[in-house]
């Protein structure tokens, strides 16, 4: 399972797209809206939460018919079906890549962007914390919605709209985390449902994943 | 090892296609199934790789004694040769990916990006595959598209060395491949009532 998980890493960096898009897509929304928005900080800083984590989530979007998609494409994907390797583990460690390659390094840009949209200096450690609780479930929720795809040509309209319903509670989790802390509010309910969720993802949906891709493969 | 199938039936999208299909393969024997495009060769292979339930019917050995070649290699085009040969030889827990690269002749192109070997070699690579995987069973659909006569020949020493050493091998295929083999020709088992299996399996 390293040998795949270190497979799919250099498969990212060496394809290009997979890292740099949704870096670049999220770079792109947080230095486009203030000037949609006008230079009002307290208006900026006031959304700056809100248009983070929709940033983050279209950002996590977009690679996610990758998942699976170019897998299933040139064949390997059953050869990693007949493989020792277990499906869930393998959707497990698809995921885990996922979010190494897009949730990640969203994360560590994250206060760079929110320093442009001038969030209130109290939010920078929320937003860090709730950036790496919440975009694993993004990565393990869009792994889910890509098996379910994983046939499909042109799968990403639909895999989008599966997956946009499943994103909102940890979009509203996220956001309200760093409002709250930004305005010195306890921010532990909205963290640990946050948290929650994530663990919740973690636990079920490799398995419904594999069931999905197992009867996508026949 | 021994892979016996016993009335096994198979369907492709809901509709069965082959029924009461019943052979039995022993260590060191190669079994060519033969049959017109559309029998259901592929599918029957995929039924004994695991791959999709059978309809009726059962097959003896577990999957997991089954390395599976498919139509496609499953090649990465970014990764090198060797890259890709040790990375299922990772998957498969075997370390050794040097005797897979000399037997079908991919020593020099050991560096080369997959996307840079011609349809040929890419095959010979997706083929070498086998040899990592350290599985007793070849079940190979279509082995030898694209590779001309000296790699065919490479190819039938492979499966010789493979049965020699106790394995055994399930080809579909059209060509002579030169091999001491057994033929099954599956026209004989072309399914004829209609699916009397689950009405949601046509769904699925």
């Amino acid at each position: 399972m390293i040998a795949l998980l270190i497979r799919d890493l250099r498969l990212a960096i060496r394809t290009g797209g997979g890292f740099g898009l949704g870096l670049a897509f999220f770079l792109i929304i947080a230095v486009l809206v203030p000037f949609g928005v006008g230079p009002d900080s307290a208006v900026l800083g006031r959304i700056a939460p809100g248009i983070l984590w929709v940033g983050a989530l279209l950002s996590c979007l977009l690679s996610l018919d990758r998942i699976f998609a170019l897998d299933f494409e040139d064949g390997s994907l059953d050869l990693l079906a007949t493989a020792p390797i277990p499906l869930e583990g393998l959707v497990g460690v698809k995921a885990f890549s996922h979010w190494l390659t897009t949730g990640l390094p969203l994360t560590l840009a994250a206060p760079v962007l929110g320093l442009l949209l001038s969030l209130p200096e109290p939010a920078y450690l929320w937003l860090i914390l709730s950036l790496l609780i919440g975009t694993p479930a993004l990565s393990f929720i869009g792994a889910f919605g890509a098996s379910l795809t994983v046939g499909l040509k042109r799968g990403g309209l639909l895999l989008s709209l599966l997956v946009l319903p499943l994103y909102v509670p940890t979009l509203i989790f996220g956001a309200e985390t760093i409002r709250r802390g930004a305005e010195g509010l306890g921010t532990a309910t909205p963290l640990t449902m946050l948290g929650a969720i994530t663990l919740g993802t973690l636990a079920v949906l490799p398995f419904a994943s594999a069931a999905a891709i197992r009867i996508n493969l026949r | 090892m021994e892979l016996q199938v016993v009335d096994l039936g198979v369907a492709r999208g809901g509709l069965p296609i082959l029924q009461g299909v019943s052979f039995t393969l022993e260590a060191g024997q190669v079994l060519v199934l033969r049959g017109p495009n559309g029998i259901g060769k592929t599918t029957l292979l995929r039924a004994i790789a695991g791959l999709q339930p059978a309809l009726s019917g059962h097959v003896s050995l577990d999957p997991e004694a089954v390395a599976y070649a498919a139509h496609a290699d499953g090649l990465k085009s970014t990764l090198s040769v060797l890259e890709n040969l040790t990375f299922w030889a990772q998957v498969y827990g075997t370390t050794d990916v040097a005797p897979a690269l000399q037997a079908f002749a991919l020593q020099n192109l050991a560096d080369r990006p997959a996307q840079n070997l011609s349809a040929g070699q890419k095959r010979r690579l997706g083929l070498a595959r086998l040899l990592v995987t350290g599985r007793p069973l070849w079940v190979l659909d279509e082995p030898t598209v694209s590779l001309d006569a000296s790699a065919v020949t490479l190819f039938a020493d492979a499966v010789r060395a493979h049965c020699a050493r106790g394995g055994a091998a399930l080809i579909a295929t059209h060509i002579d491949l030169g091999l001491q083999s057994d033929l099954l020709d599956l026209t004989p088992f072309k399914a004829t009532a209609m699916a009397q299996g689950d009405f949601d399996e046509a769904f699925l």
